[in-house]
């Protein structure tokens, strides 16, 4: 009391109450910018735990990419995304600077491959149809290396296969691509097996090599004796066998394809390693035929025009295949001051594939699997002594393709085959074909020898004679049609009545005569009658030829019996 | 005596901030309250530039992922794409919607750092006794206090985006994290506005004054 008094006293202003302390040295607010600090660390250390590796990756073009935006997939899962574009250099590349995601940290290794997705029609497929609305974005398939790296260069076309796809891998060297393209499909007896991974060409500009994909379970049957053709679309073919269409499936058809075999007497063998090559024929019928093993050589000379035949031009024995021609040259000779030019026509035989077509091979062979080169040239050479000799002869009229043929000409000037030289020369005859020409010109040679003016100075007098023959007719018909017709008129008029009488005859005739009417039965009656008499005529005829008394003792008791 | 009076420090009075009334305080210096409404009275609040600088620091930090991190991620069939408050400025700034980019970068970008440089400022002011242009300094108090409700612009246009477009599966907004802290960032400065003492402004002047005098 006594101190509130005071401070009346001392002012009108109240006093304040006092309270105890309260308040600590450090004020508690602190931890505010404790927890600010806190927090920020706490997300930096996320962003960097979440920061994976920065890579640069190498584009030809940045088309569809956009910095900030398009991301790196792998398998369609984000790992990635484009901080930056920027021009390398020597302004040839685009390098884009990616950060990825920090799983991808042991990705990032040899071998791995980018390249960017975009809608993309091939292989009979189409992909990343996605993209057109999204936007491109950039694949990435894990290699299988060991060395990390930083920076990589873009496929310019995506992987057709996957790394992890189960399979081989083959070459094949090919003289063109024809219609195939990444992701081109692999037939094997029509069945899709694979695709053609990438394509490349030769150093030399020569050829290409292509690179297959054959998928896992059927990888087993491609061989070291495995050929591979283009099934590409509709092949046809015109040649000195006819017209000839193959194809595979209609997909084929559209987009092209490979297709591959193995001939049947190396089904068995074992399957062909990884990146072995295989040359790529152009069509099944060359690829299943075409490296016959022991071809021999034989050279034909001919005499004649050896237009139309074509190198792969078949070579037959009696209408069968055993060989083709390889080649088609001139050859020079020199006989003393002359020269003669003729062509010279290189042929492959096979004997493996004559053997095969013999019903009974061992009678050549004398029980071996193979003909040794002194049986071969002992039957080659009894063959040419029977009169076998080498003739072109015309495939088809329509194409006038030639094809060499083996035939026995029996009147043939006896000849032999050249074993000195190399290749041998087989000999050969003049061709039908050109024989008949030959005959057809001397033909063409004798009418144009022939006196056409005079035969036809002859033809017009005789031609005037029969005008005037044909004129003396004209008149006489005119006769005839004058004084003939009425006579011929009422001929006709009569000899129509006489028809209709006749008609009419027959009318009562064909009634009589009808199955059921009267007369028909009893003249069948009567027709019976008659056989029953006739053969009792005959009996009795018989009787009388072997018992002539009878006609005068009348029958024997003996005969009777 | 200058125009502002003689303060209440030096006369041994101190007003109550809640009720407005004016006690003297006990001579022995010490914790104080109101006689009518029972405030705790202080001649200056307690502490004010201690905890005007912690907060500040702490809206500083926190400015710091508010800016980084995106504020709105809008996803289409095209695509997510998220944006941070720079980015959303950069991508209004075309030749039709400039006006409306200016306005987002003065709301949310030069007003709550202008309103951090500005606290620092006075803090760094009062610390160090400056004595000049003390008016021009409560002005810009006044300013802080009167803008700092306005500054949450950007924190109402993310959530009414987010509301309004949910469009699922077409498009749909998600909100950032950074939305958090820039709301973090408005409130703590409201808060360390609040707590610094306008009065420390012109309390060294008037000391000195005194002393002059």
């Amino acid at each position: 009391m006594a101190e509130q008094h005071d401070a009346q006293q001392h002012s009108e202003v109240p006093l304040a109450q006092v309270t105890a302390r309260k308040r600590g040295r450090l004020s508690a607010v602190w931890i505010i910018p404790i927890i600010a600090a806190l927090l920020g660390g706490w997300i930096a250390v996320q962003k960097l735990l979440a920061e994976g590796p920065t890579i640069e990756i190498s584009f030809s073009s940045a088309e569809g990419l956009e910095a900030g935006k398009t991301t790196v997939k792998y398998n369609g899962v984000d790992v990635g995304r484009i901080d930056s574009l920027k021009v390398s250099p020597d302004r040839q590349r685009i390098l884009a600077s990616v950060q990825m995601a920090p799983e991808t940290r042991d990705w990032l290794v040899d071998g791995t491959a980018f390249w960017i997705v975009r809608a993309r029609i091939a292989g009979g497929s189409v992909s990343g149809l996605g993209t057109l609305l999204s936007g491109s974005y950039i694949g990435m398939q894990i290699g299988s290396g060991s060395e990390r790296l930083r920076s990589f260069t873009a496929l310019e076309v995506p992987p057709v296969v996957a790394s992890t796809a189960q399979g081989r891998y083959f070459r094949l060297q090919a003289s063109n691509l024809g219609s195939l393209d990444f992701g081109t499909p692999i037939y094997f007896r029509r069945l899709q097996v694979g695709q053609v991974a990438s394509y490349a060409l030769d150093e030399d500009g020569r050829g290409l090599t292509i690179r297959v994909f054959v998928n896992a379970p059927y990888d087993r049957y491609v061989k070291a004796e495995t050929r591979f053709w283009q099934a590409s679309g509709l092949d046809f073919s015109l040649d000195a066998d006819g017209l000839d269409v193959r194809t595979q499936s209609l997909t084929s058809i559209l987009i092209g394809g490979l297709a591959f075999d193995t001939p049947p007497e190396n089904a068995d063998a074992d399957p062909a390693a990884v990146d072995t090559v295989f040359k790529l024929f152009d069509d099944q019928l060359t690829a299943m035929k075409a490296p016959e093993r022991g071809s021999l050589q034989y050279v034909l000379y001919f005499d004649e025009s050896v237009r139309g035949l074509a190198v792969g031009a078949p070579m037959t024995f009696l209408g069968m295949p055993i060989g083709e021609v390889v080649s088609v040259r001139l050859d020079a000779k020199r006989q003393k001051k002359d020269v003669a030019i003729r062509a010279r026509v290189l042929v492959a035989a096979y004997p493996q594939r004559f053997l095969d077509m013999m019903a009974d091979p061992q009678v050549l062979t004398a029980g071996r699997t193979a003909i040794t080169p002194e049986m071969r040239h002992e039957l080659m050479n009894r063959l040419v002594a029977r009169g076998l000799r080498a003739q072109l002869q015309t495939g088809s009229l329509l194409t006038g393709q030639l094809y060499v043929a083996l035939t026995y000409i029996p009147t043939a000037s006896p000849a032999s085959i050249d074993w000195r030289s190399d290749p041998p020369v087989f000999p050969a005859v003049k061709g039908s074909f050109t024989d008949i020409e030959a005959r057809l010109t001397s033909i063409l040679t004798k009418i144009e020898g022939m006196p056409l003016a005079a035969i036809g100075k002859d033809l017009q007098q005789s031609l005037a004679a029969l005008a005037k023959t044909l004129q003396d007719v004209d008149a006489l018909v005119r006769r005839w049609d004058g004084e003939l017709s009425p006579e011929l008129a009422k001929t006709l008029a009569e000899g129509r009545r006489t028809l209709a009488a006749a008609e009419r005859t027959f009318d009562g005739a064909g009634k009589a005569l009808a199955p059921d009417s009267q007369t028909m039965s009893e003249l069948q009656a009567t027709i019976v009658e008659v056989r029953r008499a006739a053969q009792s005529i005959r009996v009795l005829a018989d009787y009388l030829e072997r018992h002539p008394e009878a006609l005068l003792r009348g029958k024997s008791e003996e005969t009777q019996e | 005596m200058n125009s502002a009076g003689a303060s209440a420090l030096s006369q041994g009075c101190a007003g109550c901030e809640v009720c407005g009334l004016v006690v003297r305080l006990p001579v022995p210096a010490g914790a104080a309250s109101c006689p009518r409404c029972g405030e705790r009275l202080h001649s200056r609040r307690p502490a004010s530039i201690e905890r005007t600088w912690a907060l500040t620091i702490a809206a500083l930090l926190l400015y710091i992922p508010a800016n980084l991190l995106p504020v709105m991620t809008t996803n289409t069939p095209l695509g997510a794409v998220s944006d941070t408050i720079m980015q959303g400025v950069v991508e209004l700034w075309s030749p039709t919607s400039w006006p409306l980019a200016i306005v987002v970068f003065v709301a949310s970008v030069t007003i709550p750092l202008g309103k951090l440089i500005a606290l620092a400022y006075l803090l760094l002011t009062v610390q160090r006794g400056s004595v000049r242009s003390n008016e021009q300094r409560v002005r810009l108090y006044r300013l802080l206090k009167f803008i700092g409700r306005w500054s949450m612009l950007d924190v109402f246009v993310d959530t009414f985006v987010v509301a309004l477009i949910q469009l699922q599966p077409l498009m749909w907004v998600e909100p950032g994290a950074g939305v958090i802290y820039f709301a973090a960032v408005v409130v703590v400065t409201m808060v360390a506005v609040n707590s610094f003492d306008p009065r420390l402004i012109w309390d060294l002047p008037q000391q000195e004054k005194q002393a002059h005098g």
